[in-house]
């Protein structure tokens, strides 16, 4: 599968697995915004070397996975932009952090822990993005955007960019096509046809924008936009699931959770 | 170019979210959305074609890799650089929130990495001046060219800055920015050419669309090419004073070792803060000590406590959730 198409199947897949009648896709959507802005600010927040307490924030992504009825697998895809990138920063950290620790006798870089905190880092934070996305259709984000006050110049092209990427990823796709089939064997489009392909697909998208606006106007369309049918109220139970990660989350920030639960039940086998 | 969440501190990611917001605030103000419904549209669609764009491949010539659209200067050089700021904020957020290249914390920095830079320095410093007396070929070969590099130096260079302060590599900083300034050289002149031929492209077809084509929106503008160029060489020289303030302060790797080989008077110093640095990371790592195993070493037991929570933790999360699941399944049969 071509980048372009698997672009084109991760949005609908994104599409299909926010439209689904699931638990936790129920949650008012500024919660589950807040919930992993929070999240991502907590896991960061982590010193270098507190592996402990960085993967003491597996809790979140973990329950959401198993409250949303989420595959894991195909969340771990998305790791293949962050993960690289994270570890080629992580790996020198070894070489570089000339502090040690002993473990069992045996010299460790300290390097190395930090190195694995920032993987965890990496990973989890890109799961938390997954969950959200995965649980909330961009129109329900929108009107959460809306409700933080972000702009409405920016939540509603945000929206229509969405609804449109899909038409022009699939033009795109069309047009590249179209042109391997007649320049065989070459890697990418020829410098003699830079100009000329990206700047067909400019043209013709800027006279689709002309076509969208003019039937916007014809719909009513004068400078706002309904993200929504219908206003979603916050409820008592949107509440208490952002309390209680509240709750959850903070602890694991404040106490060595993983430590303790391991030191009590190592105590109690060991 | 895309900041990761894992690789910035929420200090960082803040500062970068105000200075973005700013920034967007004072686009959202100059594009005058009361007076004109129709930018609105064709910001979302031309954000969705330049993201469509960078998934086509451009082959560079005699080598065998290949380049990709610029989206900043390109977008800025049709709708200007405040509706194109914020066209790509949103082609930033559909990458981050989809195809997680970004995420939501590192959301300022990108913007003001790659939107930033792309739009406000690429357009109405380098742009805009240019073609202040009229469009031509060689200008916009030369605008797009110059403000694509510029700019990915730019970006590229506070890549490294907030990495840095957010203190997650210990890579040294003359390294870090010896790796990341040449390779965005080389892209950032890929980029600009293939800009420049779109570009092109659009200047004979219809020139009409391009940004400053009308004598109006070329005297918008307060700076003459020759004052841009003042405050560029300005910015130049601020940023050499400040990387030298850098380079002089903070010694590298390499220096580092080659004065605890040659034995000098800095290995004491050394020493001091290796010494120092140990303690801190003792009291990071041995946290709740009188939990450890008796007998043990007490590293080795938060280790073995690490795991073992880490499991427990684990098992309770899927319990628990497996439980909340049945209990619905029931109520809802």
């Amino acid at each position: 599968m071509s980048k372009i198409n698997n672009a084109i199947h991760e949005i609908h897949c994104m599409d299909t697995l926010s439209a689904r009648d699931q638990w936790v896709n129920q949650i008012h959507p500024l919660v589950k915004l807040v919930l992993t802005i929070g999240y991502i600010v907590v896991l960061v927040s982590f010193q270098k070397y507190d592996v402990a307490g960085t993967a003491g924030m597996i809790v979140y992504p973990l329950s959401v996975f198993m409250l949303a009825d989420l595959s894991v697998t195909d969340s771990l895809k998305r790791l293949r932009i962050v993960l690289p990138l994270v570890c080629l920063l992580g790996i020198f950290n070894p070489f570089f952090d000339k502090n040690y620790i002993l473990v069992a006798g045996v010299r460790v870089s300290a390097g190395i822990l930090s190195m694995i905190t920032l993987i965890l880092k990496g990973i989890f934070s890109v799961l938390a993005s997954y969950l959200l996305i995965a649980t909330t259709s961009i129109d329900k984000l929108c009107y959460a955007f809306r409700m933080l006050h972000i702009p409405k110049a920016i939540v509603t092209q945000f929206m229509l960019m969405y609804r449109y990427v899909t038409v022009l990823l699939e033009e795109t796709d069309r047009i590249t096509q179209a042109y391997m089939l007649r320049a065989p064997h070459q890697n990418g489009i020829h410098f003699r046809a830079w100009g000329s392909l990206a700047g067909q697909l400019l043209l013709r998208s800027i006279d689709r924008a002309n076509e969208v606006y003019e039937s916007m106007l014809l719909r009513g369309y004068q400078g706002d936009y309904r993200y929504l049918q219908d206003r979603i109220r916050l409820g008592k139970k949107d509440v208490l699931y952002l309390f209680l990660w509240i709750v959850i989350l903070g602890l694991f920030r404040r106490y060595p959770v993983i430590l303790i639960i391991g030191n009590l039940f190592g105590g109690a086998f060991l | 170019m895309h900041m990761a969440d894992a690789l910035v501190a929420p200090a960082v990611a803040g500062t970068m979210y105000v200075c973005s917001a700013a920034a967007a605030a004072w686009s959202v103000k100059k594009i005058r959305l009361d007076t004109d419904t129709k930018k609105i549209p064709v910001m979302g669609i031309m954000g969705a074609f330049v993201f469509a764009a960078q998934m086509i491949n451009f082959t560079i010539p005699g080598t065998g890799s290949s380049g990709h659209l610029c989206g900043g200067m390109l977008l800025s050089a049709i709708l200007g650089p405040y509706a194109g700021f914020l066209s790509m904020i949103g082609v930033l957020l559909i990458q981050g929130l989809l195809f997680a290249d970004g995420g939501l914390l590192a959301l300022g920095c990108n913007i003001w990495n790659m939107a930033f830079y792309g739009c406000f320095v690429g357009s109405l410093l380098i742009w805009k001046p240019m073609m202040r007396k009229g469009i031509s070929r060689g200008k916009i070969i030369t605008a797009s060219v110059l403000g694509c590099v510029l700019t990915l130096q730019m970006g590229a260079f506070s890549v490294t800055l907030e990495t840095l302060a957010s203190g997650i590599t210990d890579l040294p900083f003359g390294a870090f920015v010896a790796t990341m300034q040449p390779i965005h050289l080389a892209i950032g002149l890929v980029e600009g050419l293939i800009t420049a031929a779109v570009l092109l492209f659009v200047y004979e077809a219809r020139p009409e669309l391009l940004y400053c084509s009308s004598s109006a929106e070329a005297g918008e503008g307060k700076f003459s090419f020759r004052k841009t160029m003042a405050i560029l060489a300005a910015a130049a020289v601020f940023t050499g004073g400040v990387l030298s303030l850098f380079a002089s302060s903070s010694p590298d790797g390499l220096e580092w070792s080659i004065e605890k080989l040659t034995g000098s008077t800095e290995i004491e110093g050394a020493a001091g803060s290796l010494h120092q640095a140990a303690g801190a990371l003792q009291e990071a790592t041995s946290i709740l000590p009188d939990y450890a195993f008796k007998g043990s070493e007490s590293v080795m037991g938060t280790a073995v406590s690490g795991i073992i929570g880490a499991v427990v933790v684990v098992a309770v999360c899927v319990g628990v959730c497996s439980l909340l699941k049945h209990f619905r399944k029931r109520k809802q049969v």
